[in-house]
């Protein structure tokens, strides 16, 4: 599965599980928050990719 | 100037010698005959070139007997000495369009005798030899047969002639992926605003940066027990120990890494940097966590959501990397992944 923040370049090259992220330089985090906020943040995004993952998918799908 | 001196290749079906149940005719020369679709190319040939021999063979015949095949046409075209060869059009036919890139191929390289063909662009030979020969894009079927000696016969006529040969989008053959400077008589801008009015009109219009083909593949099932599946994490992100040991280059990658976290809980500043050049580093330098989620997977390991880690990342810079590099990075490492009993991975991008 892919986590990236650009969907539709992970569309473009076919990814078929696709989570968004944060932002380019930093798609799994956020400086802004502090370290706890950012690594629940975080947290959330993995978990999202670990759903993706035990979701049966018969095409490209965006886990928004 | 002297008309060029042209020997042509045909299969047994464009020869009106059968179909299918023919396919196994041995390969022939007629010498001074003009078969099939050679009346045509002759009458686009006009007074620039005449074929001056057939050789004819069947497509089965071609690619059982490749060898011996190869051998008797490249011993007849040897014997016949033309200024061109000319294959085809093999239009969708997959044996025929092969057998057409190779002996075109074969009769470049090993007799110095310049070659085309023509076929449909998903014809496999096309694929095969496209880099290798100008290969003239024709329709699916030889309904197309018309248009495809349209541009076959003055593309065989200036390649037989050693003349300069202009961009694939001029001649008419498949692209193959030669780039060639040259100057524009619109400035980009230009370029760019009239192509935006096009499309704005839903009108047709023709990028000057076509995207690679990206290949599809069916989604793997779903993991069904993920408190039992290995997971292992690959980025593009360009993730690497401090110092970057491997020198994976900022961008154009050569190469990927392949890292041991074993035992390793949290990326820190002092243990893990970036190697991208594409995107600010700074807060990848920071907390490479980041970009590859070490810390929040051993939390998900230790609670038990995740049977385990797995104990090697896989890294790259996605800055400007070739498709085809990427490809075989994957193609290896998937391998590794895979042998060491990887369930699920997760690709993280920048």
């Amino acid at each position: 599965m892919h986590v990236c923040t650009v969907t539709p370049i992970s569309m473009t090259v076919g990814a078929n599980r696709i989570v968004p992220a944060i932002a380019i330089p930093h798609p799994l985090g956020n400086p802004a928050l502090d370290k706890d906020e950012e690594k629940k943040l975080r947290r959330g995004i993995v978990e999202k990719a670990l759903e993706a993952l035990a979701t049966e998918v018969d095409g490209q799908t965006i886990f928004d | 100037m002297a008309k060029l001196k042209v020997v042509h290749y045909i299969n047994q079906f464009f020869a009106q010698i059968g179909g299918e149940e023919k396919a196994d005719y041995p390969a022939e020369l007629r010498v001074g005959e003009v078969v099939g679709p050679g009346m045509a190319l002759t009458q686009q040939f006009g007074d620039d070139a005449e074929i001056i021999a057939t050789i004819i063979c069947g497509d089965s015949y071609f690619n059982e007997n490749l060898e011996k095949a190869k051998a008797d046409i490249l011993a007849w075209v040897k014997e016949q000495a033309p200024d061109v060869f000319v294959a085809g059009p093999a239009f969708n036919a997959g044996r025929y369009g092969v057998a057409c890139g190779t002996i075109a191929d074969a009769v470049q390289e090993e007799l110095g005798i310049p070659a085309v063909t023509g076929m449909y662009i998903e014809n496999p030979g096309a694929d095969m030899f496209k880099t290798k020969v100008y290969i003239v894009s024709t329709k699916n079927s030889a309904a197309g047969m018309r248009d495809a000696v349209k541009k076959l016969a003055p593309l065989a006529v200036k390649v037989g002639r050693g003349d300069k040969i202009g961009a694939s989008s001029e001649e008419g053959y498949i692209p193959n992926g030669v780039r060639v400077n040259f100057f524009e008589k619109e400035r980009g801008s230009l370029r760019a605003v009239k192509m935006l009015i096009k499309k704005l009109n839903d009108k047709p219009f023709e990028t000057e940066f076509p995207m690679p083909d990206f290949d599809r593949v069916d989604p793997n099932p779903a993991v069904k027990d993920l408190a039992h599946a290995k997971i292992a994490l690959v980025t593009s992100g360009g993730i690497v120990p401090k110092g970057n040991p491997d020198h994976i280059e900022s961008s154009s990658a050569s190469h990927y890494g392949e890292y041991d976290i074993a035992g390793v809980m949290d990326l820190t500043e002092e243990t893990y940097e970036t190697a991208h050049g594409g995107y600010d580093p700074v807060y990848a330098n920071e907390d490479s966590d980041r970009v590859l989620p070490v810390d929040v997977l051993r939390d998900l390991e230790k609670e038990g959501k995740i049977g385990e880690l797995h104990h090697l990342f896989y890294t790259t810079t996605g800055n400007g990397t070739a498709v085809a590099s990427s490809k075989a990075f994957a193609e290896e490492f998937s391998k590794k992944l895979k042998d060491d009993g990887v369930d699920a991975v997760i690709l993280t991008s920048t």
